[in-house]
């Protein structure tokens, strides 16, 4: 064992680190329970169970107890509605763009064709212009698109093509797909040709051999990407902001709206809920990749 | 039904190098590979064998030429659709399916019956001795384990030819002499004809009924293994397969099955086999192996007998190799230790004049191309 992992240095780091990682989520798991509706310091735990007492800005009685903001939370219909708008978004964003991804993936690794170096390069380009540049690209794009369209069909009411989920699902697509195909790459890397003339030699034909064989074996990659894709679009605000309309509101838009109001624990219960949604996600998602190192 | 399992007329083979050039890596080869026979394409990287083993079994399209298996031309055939099954230099078994898995996949892709497929997968770990290990992931399971699965994965279809792409390769010295032998014992038993890509001569010579040996795309030679080594047809093959000492020099004169050549190099004529039915002032190389020449301290012979100084000396257990310096050029001989001694002079010693014999029936004179 090198004797430099017990270096004064490396403990204070490791110790930086995880405080500054962590200490931000502890606090804002633990603000969630704060008996305090102004939310500026934390004033205790809701102790007693009970119908709802107020004391000043202060809860003291709750019929949820601690949990007081969660229950809030559930009975606000604005938060579930945007709970929903984020997840049919992020579910249906990261199927097609796995999708994508992949075959994009699979066909510069095997593939000669003349613009593939372009291709390559221009899977960096939406990771690397800044989100708000993308953001305010896509809303010009959308905007002159369908005010074309609207006109040219003369298109009326609610007929009219209008921002709203549908914008929002495309401009995920296009931001998650080139972050799944390097994902995928990389995988692809150590994946041998002879596996699938291995299968084609037994007698599979190439639509056989990619789903008994290529499929299995590069699945762990694919994971990763669509996992990445589904925590891309969870988290997404910039872009999201730019290209959401009426009725399309999504967490990271509603909490912001929040926020400019009043900051009510309810923010700090609806981010407690996410943090666990997500970790459980992750662990989930990484169980084949565990088996794959093994 | 033709007797030929698979035939190669005038294929060849052409890449484009990096470099934008065109490199044939099988040059106008014919070869024919009989029913039933275990066929080895032996030469080093590069020489073509493993390309065209890949046009046999359909991973590559001849560039000319055409691959005929059981009698039938294969043109653009695609691999699915062969009767051949390839055992893989990386073994490539699938990763995320068990032993069992692997071996009834080939099966499986032909819908033959699940009663049958269980059956013949079981006969298939039988004779490659895995039986109990067919619920293991690949990654459990040793190199020559590995090995044995892929075999078994590939002869389950019962294939009219299996290829076998280097198979020996990854294992250690001792598992791969063992893989030979039952290599060898498994292709008499199910009477397939097996065609072998393989750069390591004792493996070749040890297995196969016939042997090809390539060179930059071109077949060299095709012989049984005693052929190969006993009557190699031109200097590659001789210098490729053991060793050999080359004298260049030009025929004198041919009598019957003999000739007999001047070699400026000793100043002399030697006399030799006519194995390359060669004519007479035709420059030749004459070769003949270090086990073969033998020393005495007397001339033996009346010709082809010549006197030299030992210059070095390694004893290496079951033979000593002596160096043997006669008039400037120098012998490789190869002579076996058939005396137990600890005497250093019992294994020449430097200095040493000793008389070197090259017997007319162990020289041979080759064609000097």
């Amino acid at each position: 064992m090198n004797p430099y992992h017990r270096h004064v240095f490396v403990r204070v780091a490791t110790i930086l680190v995880y405080f500054f990682l962590y200490a931000p989520i502890v606090l804002l798991v633990l603000y969630s329970f704060n008996a305090s509706r102004t939310n500026i310091l934390f004033e205790g735990f809701i102790t007693s169970f009970g119908p709802l007492k107020m004391q000043g800005s202060l809860v003291v009685q709750s019929p949820c107890g601690p949990f007081h903001w969660f229950c809030e939370l559930a009975q606000n219909r604005e938060v579930r509605l945007a709970a929903r708008n984020t997840l049919t978004i992020a579910v249906i964003s990261t199927l097609v763009s796995t999708i994508i991804g992949t075959m994009a993936a699979l066909a510069l690794q095997r593939y000669q064709f003349s613009i593939k170096n372009f291709a390559q390069a221009s899977l960096y380009i939406p990771i690397i212009i800044p989100e708000i540049v993308m953001g305010i690209g896509i809303l010009i794009l959308f905007s002159q698109l369908f005010e074309l369209l609207n006109n040219a069909f003369q298109l009326q009411g609610d007929a009219r093509l209008s921002l709203g989920l549908g914008t929002v699902i495309v401009s995920h697509i296009a931001f998650s797909v080139p972050f799944v195909t390097l994902v995928v790459q990389a995988r692809l890397q150590g994946f041998d040709k002879s596996y699938e003339e291995a299968a084609m030699d037994l007698g599979a034909n190439e639509f056989v051999t990619f789903w008994r064989v290529t499929l299995p074996m590069i699945l762990p990659g694919v994971l990763s990407g669509a996992l990445l894709a589904f925590t891309l679009s969870l988290d997404d605000f910039v872009i999201t902001f730019f290209t959401t309309g009426p009725g399309a509101t999504t967490l990271p838009i509603y909490v912001y709206g929040l926020l400019r109001r009043i900051i009510t624990p309810q923010v700090n219960a609806l981010s407690t809920i996410w943090i666990l949604v997500v970790i459980v996600a992750v662990l989930l998602l990484q169980q084949p990749q565990r088996r794959e190192t093994r | 039904m033709t007797e030929f399992a698979v035939e190669l007329r005038d294929v060849v083979k052409t890449f484009r190098t990096p470099e934008g050039t065109l490199l044939n890596a099988v040059d106008h080869v014919t070869l024919q590979i009989r029913n039933g026979e275990f066929f080895s394409m032996l030469g080093s990287s590069g020489c073509g064998k493993t390309t065209s083993l890949r046009m046999i079994a359909g991973f590559e399209w001849p560039t000319q030429g055409e691959v005929f298996i059981a009698g039938k031309a294969m043109g653009h055939t695609p691999p699915f659709q062969r009767p051949v099954n390839t055992v893989f230099q990386n073994y490539a078994l699938f990763q995320h399916m068990t032993v069992y898995q692997n071996i009834a996949f080939g099966l499986e892709m032909d819908r033959v019956p699940p009663a049958e497929i269980k059956r013949r997968v079981g006969e298939m770990l039988e004779l490659v001795q895995l039986v109990g290990l067919e619920r293991r992931y690949p990654r459990q399971l040793s190199g020559g384990q590995q090995q044995r699965v892929a075999l078994a994965r590939a002869l389950v279809k019962m294939p009219k030819v299996l290829l076998l792409d280097e198979p020996l390769g990854a294992l250690d010295l001792k598992l791969r002499k063992e893989m030979q032998l039952e290599l060898k014992a498994i292709q008499q038993k199910v009477g397939i004809t097996f065609v072998y890509v393989t750069h390591d001569q004792e493996e070749a010579l040890t297995m196969s009924d016939r042997i090809a040996v390539m060179s930059k795309g071109k077949v060299m030679q095709i012989g049984a293994p005693v052929e190969i080594y006993e009557r190699p047809s031109n200097r590659f093959v001789a210098d490729f397969i053991g060793e050999s000492n080359f004298l260049d020099g030009t025929v004198r004169e041919v009598e019957g099955d003999y000739a007999t050549v001047y070699v400026p190099a000793l100043n002399a004529e030697i006399r030799g086999l006519n194995t390359g039915q060669v004519r007479r002032s035709e420059s030749v190389v004459v070769s003949i192996r270090p086990e073969k020449v033998r020393l005495s301290s007397q001339t033996a012979l009346q010709n082809n007998s010549f006197v030299g100084r030992v210059t070095k000396s390694t004893y290496i257990g079951a033979d000593t190799h002596v160096y043997v310096d006669v008039r400037g050029y120098l012998f490789k001989v190869w002579e076996q230790n058939k005396i137990s001694s600890l005497d250093p002079k019992a294994y020449y010693t430097i200095g040493q004049e000793v008389v070197v014999n090259l017997f007319p029936e162990n020289t041979l004179i080759l064609s000097g191309m």
